[in-house]
Formats: C-alpha cells, structure tokens, sequence
C-alpha cells in the first residue's frame, strides 16, 4: 500500500502577537499524530521564508496593518488551496484594530503613532521623530481583516483559540469532515 | 380567564392570562434569545434579538401576548439566521474587542454571538464610531464603545433604584445612553444601585472599578454554558 501524500501546510503571523502560532503547539503530543498527517512548508515555524511549492493549507494569524502583510496575504491567497483565518486579529483585527477606533480621531493613524512615539508619558525617544526608515513596511490607514482584503475559507475564533479546538478542527478539516464549531466551544477571548 | 395552552416549536405549553410569549416560554424551560430583556425589568421591546414567528408573523416574543392556541416558532434555522444577523450588525454597530474587554465570558452579547455561532467574518462594514469613555466617578466607569443601547440601565435606575441616572440621548443611529448629567460622578450614582450591578448591563459597557479580572478569563459565566442553559435547564429537570 502506498502512503497517502501528506499535506503541505503554510502558515504567516501577520497583525498578530504570535499567541495564535504558541497555540498551535498548545496541540502538544497530538502534534505526533498531526505530523503524520501533514509537512510544513513557509512557515515562521520552519524558517522558511516564501513558498517552496504550492500548498494545500494556509494558516493565518493576525490581519492587515501594513503593505507587507497585504502583499503576504495575497500571496497565500495565490498558494494555498484552503484559507484558514487563526484567532480574533485575523478574523475582525483584535487588538491592533484598537487603532482604528478607540483613539477618537479623525486621523487615527497619526494620533497612534505620536503617542506612541512622541506624546506618551512613559517614553524615551531623544529623537522625537516617528520612525520612517524606508525598509519599513508602510502603515495603512487602518488594521483590516483579512477577510476585507482575500476571501477566507474558514475561520477558528479565540485569542488565542486553545490547542483542543486547533486540533480538531485541522484534523476534520483534512479528513473532509469539518461541519463547523461546537457551539460550546466558540471563544472570542 | 384562566390557564390556557398555545405551542412553540411543536411543544404544548401552558401559560397564564396576561403572560408574554417569553413569560410562559420561560415557565415552561424553554429559551427565547433576548438582549433587552431582564428578569426584574419593565419590557422594552427593542433589541429584536427575541424575534420569534407566532401563526406566521415576526414579533418579539418579550412584548407580545401569548394567546390561547398560538403556533409558535422559536429554534428554527432561519428565525436563528435573523437574529444572528441583529448580533452581527451590533457588534459591527459599537467597538467589541473581546480580547481586551473585562466583560469578556460574562457577556450577553458575546454569550449570544455563541449561541448563534457568530464565527465568521461578516459582510457589514465596522462603523468603528468614536465613543467616550466616562471614568469620572470614582466607582463606576462607563466605557459607552461597548453599549448596544439595551435601556436596561435606564429602566433598572428608574424603576428600581428611583433614580434616573442614565437617559437616551439622539435620535435613529445617533441615539445613546448618556449618564443625566455633565458627567457620572455629577449624578447620584452609586455602584451598590441595581442599574450598575452586574447583572443590569449585558455587555461591558457599566463598570465597576478595581473588581475588573477578579475571576480569570475561561471561568466566566458562559465559559460554563451557553447562554439560556439555566432557563432550558428547568425543562429537563
Ligand atoms: S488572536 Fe489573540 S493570540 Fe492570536 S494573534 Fe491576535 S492577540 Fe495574539
Ligand atoms: S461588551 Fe461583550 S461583545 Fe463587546 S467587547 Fe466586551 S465581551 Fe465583547
Ligand atoms: S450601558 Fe449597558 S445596560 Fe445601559 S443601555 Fe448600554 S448596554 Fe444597555
Ligand atoms: S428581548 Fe425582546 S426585543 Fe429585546
């Protein structure tokens, strides 16, 4: 009998804290199990950095707050056969969207930013400048979500979701057999 | 007239003379969603998340009377549809961070977005209005990014506290719940009335200082439940 190909994963952390890539190893000694089933491709748990072939899971924390996660979304969109927006950052912007809103401003982006580098009490910036080295990504105007900017296949909510429902919910996913969540167990927290 | 006997999603019930659909579903151990609608609390009327079919018209279960022989449709696929989708435009309506908001696990919004299994992204666009924050008092702060304009506070300070600290303010969208005054240390709040107890406000909006991360995050109310488990509890007792 021949072994079943395994399937390539992919994954990216965008606007996100990486809790969501920390829960994905909260799966812990399933892991074992998981690693059968599938490899992983780019990934910043492998290192590695683009795409080495096409994929056929995509796994995505966070949303969008600059260009370059734009350009990384649309380039997992390119690559991967199934989309899976992981945690609240990439499902409605989380924690970062707080800009987008909370600042009560007209320019959110500019309040945001000079406080946190200019106008925040607790801060040490000798130079007073908001940093604007070219080989930074460009900020947007606001934290999307990556469905405003691709379409997403599916979505696991939590921040960060808990080992048990990433697990089930990829293990059914690649068995074809995910029907949604368990109402019991949807968390946005 | 006495009892008498109307059904809601094919089960026979009894309810009294003068009972709300909600009143008598209740009794009876079956849940109806509601946002606006407290125990203790003068029905409002206004959330619509209580919307149920009765002989085949859309009303809310909260307000309207329950009637000898009604048909009633509670937990059907499509009346869920409708009320989720008032969820998602409430949600989309103020700013919900979950994440960061103390109220997370004990709110009724979020509990109700469970419920309705809110899991995806939805096709409204945020309004991401800009809201105050009123921490003026020194017990009680009202983080209003959170409140969905329920009214419970207002029916809980008016009715039960004898008060009126809080009030609607504006018309269509632009309608709040302000405090009655500059501000709320400039109104005879105090966190010992009812309409600032934590079961008046649903969501996270009326806070009471120092108290906020008490108990964890995963141990909260609808961490044991969904919402509507202890009303549906009754029936299978
Ligand atoms: S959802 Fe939560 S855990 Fe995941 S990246 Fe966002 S903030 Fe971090
Ligand atoms: S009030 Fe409820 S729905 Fe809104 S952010 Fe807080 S927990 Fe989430
Ligand atoms: S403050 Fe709370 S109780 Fe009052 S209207 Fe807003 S959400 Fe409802
Ligand atoms: S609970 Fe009936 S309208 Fe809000």
């Amino acid at each position: 009998m021949t072994e079943l190909p395994k399937a390539r994963i992919a994954t990216a952390s965008l606007a996100g804290c990486f809790g969501c890539h920390m829960a994905m190893l909260d799966i812990d000694e399933r892991l074992i199990e998981l690693m059968t089933l599938v490899e992983f491709d780019r990934s910043p748990l492998t290192d590695i950095k683009t795409f080495t072939r096409r994929c056929d899971i995509g796994i995505i924390e966070g949303g969008c707050c600059n260009e370059e996660n734009v350009h990384v979304l649309q380039d997992f969109r390119k690559n991967c056969d199934v989309l899976i927006g992981i945690g609240q950052c990439a499902i409605m912007g989380g924690l970062p969207a707080m800009r987008n809103a909370i600042m009560h401003s007209d320019e959110p982006l500019r309040e945001c930013l000079e406080e946190a580098f200019i106008n925040g009490r607790y801060i040490r910036n000798t130079t007073h400048n908001i940093p604007n080295d070219p080989a930074l990504p460009l900020l947007l105007d606001e934290v999307y979500a990556c469905a405003e900017v691709v379409e997403m296949d599916y979505n696991i909510p939590g921040c960060a979701p808990t080992g048990d429902v990433i697990f089930e919910t990829l293990s059914k996913l690649l068995a074809g057999k995910f029907r949604g969540f368990e109402r019991e167990t949807i968390r946005f927290d | 007239m006495s009892d008498f006997t109307f059904t809601i999603d094919g089960t026979e019930i009894t309810a009294k003379e003068g009972q709300t659909i909600m009143d008598a579903a209740d009794d009876a151990g079956i849940y109806v969603p509601r946002l606006c609608d407290h125990e203790g609390l003068r029905h409002q009327g206004g959330c619509r998340v209580c919307t149920v079919k009765a002989d085949g018209r859309s009303v809310s279960a909260c307000t309207q009377p329950a009637a000898p022989g009604l048909t009633v449709e509670n937990e059907t696929p499509h009346i869920n549809k409708l009320r989720r989708d008032l969820v998602e435009m409430l949600f989309h309506e103020g700013n919900h961070l979950c994440p960061i908001c103390e109220a997370s696990g004990n709110c009724e919004l979020q509990a109700m977005a469970y419920r309705l299994d809110m899991t995806a992204p939805t096709k409204f666009p945020y309004l991401e209005p800009c809201r105050p924050v009123d921490a003026s008092h020194p017990d009680i702060a009202l983080d209003t990014n959170r409140c969905i304009s329920c009214g419970r506070c207002i029916r809980a300070s008016q009715d039960v506290d004898g008060k009126g600290v809080f009030g609607y303010v504006g018309r269509g969208i632009h309608r709040h719940v302000a405090a009655n005054g500059e501000d709320l240390s400039h109104t005879d709040a105090e966190v010992t009335d009812f309409a600032i107890s934590s079961e008046v406000c649903p969501v996270g909006c009326i806070i009471r200082k120092r108290i906020g991360f008490a108990t964890p995050i995963g141990e909260r109310e609808f961490d044991k439940g969904l919402i509507g488990h202890k009303i549906s509890a009754k029936r299978d007792d």
